[in-house]
């Protein structure tokens, strides 16, 4: 679609100011017709609102009465988001690129970014005060755990877009978003390790087809772990200093979330340790789950000198889901992400030749936790993006010769000689 | 000194000032930096993609 196209669908328009933008709007500045409204300015509120959650659920609790409410966050995240999806539609609009720079530089939505912060810090205190003091079963316990791992798990999206900022504010703040799940190390393993091997066997973060969530989650959590540590040390190395440093980005983070637990637990007593650390493990969970449909299967082909080829439009899934996509600032618009890892969230784009999810990622996340399932819509999905050759495809090893006979392939037969 | 950039996000390598934090102390020659070193900023472009800069 051209920016001329796009510009005449705009429902409402305000003036753009001259001078602004590239090249591209000459065209339209001939006919006096630069304009352009972003729709989804007032719906990137709508992530800052997550970290209040907890409080929805307890104020459903108090009117209702039914402690079935404290489950409220994964009833958003798995159920509603999902029928969110379907009922509100898809979103394939581009900003036109001559406003591209301009949309990048309003600074309101940076603050939509950092507004989630002090409200998940709020919400974390609450959940903290209502285990200790709030009287509540276990049953209620466990259930605002899992309504704040919601939040927690959100907030790491957050600290996503935080963290491939260039500003060191930025990636400050993604560190403090990650503290409350102890995903410190999020910040240098995804900027420096998944983004370098995204799509490739190498990257822990990129499921294989034929490997289930359950499979993925420990392969993802630890082998990330390894990775993150790996960079620190190469890069303290290089410095030639002792990576045992404050300096270290994964200690320094670590330490944040100590420093948390500690102050946490020194208010609220031990009674709130085994809340804290089940909402760390299941809104860590959720991001590896959204890491998990995000690359399922895709693969950069290898070039003849060794190297991977690039990271192209067709090594990430998309979708464009509206709700899902103001919920995770743009993360569905996965392949200009990686195409373009430093482009804030509001300037993403729909990409006509990336591959689409069925739906958006809130219902594929609830589809991934039902391995067959998955399997039955992605793996034909996957295949077919590949033209039928699945010999393309990032396969798991484990079930290499399995998946290529599903489909056909016979393997050459391995000769074992004595 | 020569300075680099980056052909995707347009971080520059600038030999005066290396680059501290990544273990390039200022005045670190280009050709010391290896060939897989990949951009500190956007990740997805290595040296070798980098290109001078024009003056």
């Amino acid at each position: 679609m051209s920016p001329d196209q796009q510009l005449s669908t705009a429902s409402h328009s305000i003036p753009v100011a001259p001078g602004i933008g590239d090249g591209a709007v000459g065209s339209t500045a001939e006919r006096g017709e630069v304009t352009w409204r972003d729709p989804k300015r007032y719906a990137w509120l709508l992530g800052a609102t997550v970290p209040l959650l907890p409080f929805a659920a307890w104020g459903l609790v108090e009117v209702t009465g039914a402690g079935v409410f404290w489950f409220l966050g994964p009833v958003l995240v798995f159920v509603v988001f999902p029928l969110l999806d379907i009922v509100v539609g898809m979103d394939p609009a581009n900003p036109p690129d001559s406003v591209l720079k301009w949309l990048e530089q309003d600074r309101y939505y940076r603050y939509c970014t950092y507004l989630f912060l002090p409200l998940l810090y709020v919400s974390l205190v609450f959940a903290c005060w209502m285990w200790a003091y709030g009287h509540l079963t276990v049953a209620d316990k466990i259930g605002l755990g899992v309504t704040l791992a919601m939040v927690s798990g959100i907030a790491i999206a957050d600290a996503h877009e935080l963290g491939h900022k260039r500003g060191s504010l930025e990636r400050w703040l993604s560190k403090i978003a990650l503290a409350p799940t102890g995903y410190g190390h999020f910040y240098i393993e995804h900027n420096r390790g998944h983004h370098v091997r995204v799509s490739t066997p190498e990257d822990p973060a990129s499921a294989r087809m034929g490997e289930s969530f359950y499979a993925f989650l420990p392969r993802t959590v630890l082998g990330s772990l390894r990775s993150a540590w790996r960079l620190e040390k190469t890069r303290f190395a290089r410095m030639q200093r002792s990576r045992w440093s404050i300096r270290n980005d994964l200690l320094n983070a670590w330490l944040m979330t100590l420093v948390l637990y500690g102050a946490l637990i020194g208010v609220f007593g031990v009674t709130v340790v085994p809340y804290l650390l089940l909402q760390a493990v299941l809104g860590f969970s959720l991001l590896e789950v959204v890491n998990y449909l995000e690359h399922y299967g895709l693969l950069r082909q290898r070039r003849e000198d060794g190297r991977y080829e690039r990271c192209h439009a067709s090594h990430s899934w998309n979708s464009n889901n509206v709700a899902s996509n103001v919920l995770l600032y743009h993360l569905q618009r996965h392949s200009d992400h990686h195409a373009y890892p430093v482009r804030r969230y509001q300037a993403l784009r729909h990409l006509e030749e990336a591959p689409q999810l069925p739906t958006g990622y809130a219902g594929m996340i609830a589809l991934a936790m039902i391995p067959p399932l998955w399997r039955r819509v992605m793996d034909r999905r996957l295949v077919e993006h590949y033209d039928g050759n699945v010999t393309r495809a990032n396969i798991n090893p484990r079930r290499h010769t399995k998946i290529l006979a599903r489909y056909g392939v016979v393997e050459p037969t391995r000769v074992v000689t004595r | 000194m020569s300075r680099y950039v980056c052909p995707r996000c347009g971080y520059v390598y600038d030999e005066a000032q290396g680059h501290p934090r990544e273990g390039f102390p200022p005045g670190t020659p280009w050709s010391e930096v290896h060939d897989d070193w990949p951009c500190p900023d956007c990740g997805v472009r290595e040296k070798v993609d980098f290109e001078p800069e024009r003056q």
